[in-house]
């Protein structure tokens, strides 16, 4: 655990530390229609399967509702799958009960997108990060500041402060309290859900720094959850696109950025918009989606895209393509598309 | 942050901008050069980057909020001037005085709580000390704001429909019918896709891109020349945000309004922008077109903020963040504002940096490109040092 860990490939070579395979949820919702009511279901997330090294780290990059977030409540069970497994060193922890998750717990740690609502205001810092030392039992009654000092040195705070509310920090200052409150437990992994999003950008930069810091003494693995691609370029070795509750396209970082083979992968890159353009860098070519992301109540049927898709024929509404390894893909990247093919000219070439 | 020895200086100087409507670096500057004449046409020569007639007209604007804790000024001697056809990214962390700024230009602050000085001119009259009632004649008509959170920017319990009609009826002498005919028209203009279902919908029933078009439309709706735009692209996803931003293009080629974004995204300003004025601590610290600004920036805290971007066209080693906090508004420290965070303060000679303000001066003596930095050597910093990191 305390080893560095190089940066590993996604085909990693040891055992992968965490294991999802066709994690499913779906939220069940009561309807008015006519007199009576139906029974709906959201498909959230639907068959999600990836691996995580030790040390490693995955980006789930995707639009709003496409259950990036969901699939992270999962993995720490904060929320129970309908169905599938989460392996966490071999061990399923999806259906387990709370008792026998505590242990599991303390290795899979969250750190929440928003530093304002994700920390009690009525908790001094010190409670706030010690709170999980003593439901863990992991420091000695009378040792717990020290070791909260030492966190907060850590996450770059100022170990003095550890007295203070968390209405005197700033944004940034609170994240890195979330930041110390999920590293107390010496976790294996954490997931880090929009760590930065609600930080201005010379913030952002910091708490960035921190986290790979963090991944590099501390050999912590990170499922890293954003919606901002360059965020993911540079913080992950793997990343996985989702659209509408399932994967359409995982790979390594690079495969993904510079040939990426799914069209709605395709349509992301281009969408965003890039400073390059202003330094002589020419325009890339611009797909524009249109429409919305369907509802997932009612999906459509057989690729999930395909409604905003411009490759769509008849195929792609009757049968749902499998993410799968592509003829023209590197090794370990793979596309749920019947029409994928690499398109290398999205991104400027890498410096 | 700022030594208690200088403290007297920082009052000093926000004294004599209440007293005289003008900013410590103006009256510095036109103690220096003598005559006012002089001094006023060099600011305009440099406040227009475009050298167009502009519409809009910012001149020396300060905003001020007392407040329980003493006196927050959140802008300070601000001045730009916005062409029609043309669009001016307005940048800057939480705080910088952005949003503040504009919301001056709409007069929504409140009376009571805000103390405005400087000028603001709408295409040559001037709005600040205006009467609510005339204000209103503007709001909405002339000028519209295009606020970023369209969720809490719609009234929930009318329709969008009648919302956007009602923008139109408040200023035009119509029936309901022609308003209607009119929201309708909009509607589709923005790209909404079957308008007379939609017209009658709650904005609960549009999607978050849905209820932002909706938003433009009714920012539109009564062909406004300047248009504010506050983070409008903020609460959207990035596919959905390509498209707000393909429309706000169009629409403004279409009835070549001016258009003030105001945004955190360096990315959105590359692609939207023709002139960009950089803020920190309620000054604008870098202006000129986006061509100078983001690609020969002149000012450490513009570096700052593009070197700590992490780019989707490249993977960057390790970020290089700005060290440190944005300084309270209550208490600014001594000097350029941004001196306890910067890099390069070493560089020049003795303390300026802590004890002068720099003034905001044409970056090569003579263009319309600013920044606010003592440094010399500027352009040859950024070239052998920043230029090289941002690759």
């Amino acid at each position: 655990m305390n080893n560095p860990v190089q940066d590993t490939t996604p085909a990693a070579q040891s055992t992968p530390l965490l294991q999802v395979r066709d994690l499913k949820m779906h939220f069940p919702i009561k309807e008015a229609a006519g007199l009576g009511r139906t029974r709906k279901v959201v498909q959230a997330v639907d068959g999600v399967s990836f691996d995580l090294a030790p040390g490693g780290s995955l980006g789930l990059v995707g639009e709003s509702g496409c259950g990036k977030s969901t699939t992270g409540r999962m993995i720490t069970r904060l929320l129970t799958p309908t169905a599938g497994q989460i392996l966490f060193k071999g061990t399923d922890i999806a259906q387990l009960k709370e008792r026998e998750l505590r242990p599991f717990r303390r290795e899979l740690q969250i750190v929440f997108q928003d530093p304002y609502s994700s920390l009690n205001p009525r908790q001094t810092v010190s409670n706030i990060i010690s709170t999980p030392l003593r439901v863990h039992n992991l420091v000695k009654r009378g040792k717990e500041l020290e070791r909260v000092q030492e966190l907060l040195e850590r996450v770059g705070l100022n170990p003095e402060h550890h007295n203070r509310y968390p209405n005197e920090f700033s944004g940034g200052q609170r994240q890195r309290i979330g930041i110390a409150r999920a590293l107390a437990v010496e976790p294996e992994v954490i997931i880090a859900d929009e760590p930065v999003s609600a930080l201005d950008v010379s913030i952002q930069a910091q708490v960035m720094n921190l986290m790979e810091d963090l991944r590099r003494d501390l050999g912590i693995a990170f499922v890293f959850i954003a919606h901002d691609l360059g965020v993911v370029r540079h913080f992950c070795d793997t990343v996985a696109v989702m659209y509408l509750g399932k994967i359409v396209e995982q790979g390594p970082r690079e495969q993904i950025y510079t040939a990426p083979q799914h069209p709605y992968t395709q349509a992301l890159l281009s969408a965003a918009p890039d400073l390059g353009t202003i330094r002589g860098v020419p325009a890339k070519e611009r797909i524009r989606l249109v429409g919305d992301v369907p509802s997932p109540i009612d999906p459509p049927s057989g690729c999930r895209f395909r409604t905003r898709c411009w490759k769509a024929e008849e195929i792609c509404a009757t049968q749902e393509p499998l993410l799968e390894i592509k003829p023209r893909s590197a090794a370990g990247h793979t596309a749920a598309c019947h029409f994928a093919e690499p398109k290398v000219d999205l991104t400027a070439a890498t410096a | 942050m700022s030594t208690p020895a200088n403290e007297p200086g920082t009052a000093d100087t926000l004294g004599k901008d209440g007293l005289n409507t003008m900013s410590g670096a103006d009256a510095a500057a036109q103690a220096k050069r003598g005559p006012s004449i002089a001094t006023r046409e060099r600011r305009q020569g440099s406040l227009n980057p475009s050298g167009e007639t502009p519409y809009l007209e910012v001149t020396d604007l300060t905003v001020k909020f007392p407040t329980a804790d003493g006196v927050v000024s959140a802008v300070n001697g601000l001045s730009y001037a916005v062409p029609l056809g043309r669009t001016l990214a307005i940048v800057g962390e939480s705080g910088s005085g952005k949003s503040v700024s504009s919301m001056a230009v709409m007069g929504l602050h409140d009376r009571k709580r805000t103390r405005i000085t400087g000028s603001i001119k709408l295409g040559g009259d001037e709005i600040v000390g205006l009467a609510e009632n005339d204000l209103m004649k503007i709001r909405g008509d002339a000028v519209s704001m295009v606020f970023q959170d369209p969720q809490s920017s719609l009234h929930p319990l009318y329709t969008v429909g009648s919302q956007i009609a009602e923008a139109y009826l408040v200023h035009h002498k119509v029936s309901k019918d022609v308003a209607k005919k009119r929201a309708l028209e909009m509607l589709d203009l923005v790209g909404i896709p079957n308008p007379i279902r939609r017209f009658k919908q709650y904005p609960h029933e549009f999607s978050g891109g849905m209820r932002q078009r909706a938003m433009i439309a009714m920012g539109l709706v009564n062909d406004p020349k300047l248009v504010i735009a506050d983070e409008p692209t903020t609460a959207l996803d990035v596919t959905v945000q390509a498209q707000i931003l393909d429309l706000l293009n169009n629409l403004q080629k279409e009835f070549g309004s001016a258009i003030v974004l105001i945004t955190h995204d360096l990315g959105v300003v590359a692609e939207m922008a023709d002139d960009v004025l950089v803020m920190y601590a309620g000054r604008c610290v870098e202006y000129g077109t986006a061509q100078d600004v983001l690609a020969q920036p002149r000012m450490p805290y513009t570096w700052g903020l593009l070197e700590s971007i992490p780019t989707v066209s490249a993977a960057s080693e390790r970020l290089r963040p700005i060290k440190g906090l944005p300084p309270s508004l209550l208490n600014l420290p001594s000097g350029c504002s941004f001196n306890p965070r910067c890099p390069y303060k070493d560089r020049v000679k003795g303390e300026r940096c802590t004890t002068d303000l720099p003034e905001l001066l044409p970056v090569d003596g003579a263009g319309a490109h600013t920044s606010r930095c003592h440094l010399h050597d500027k352009a040859s910093i950024y070239e052998a040092e920043v230029a090289p990191r941002l690759g």
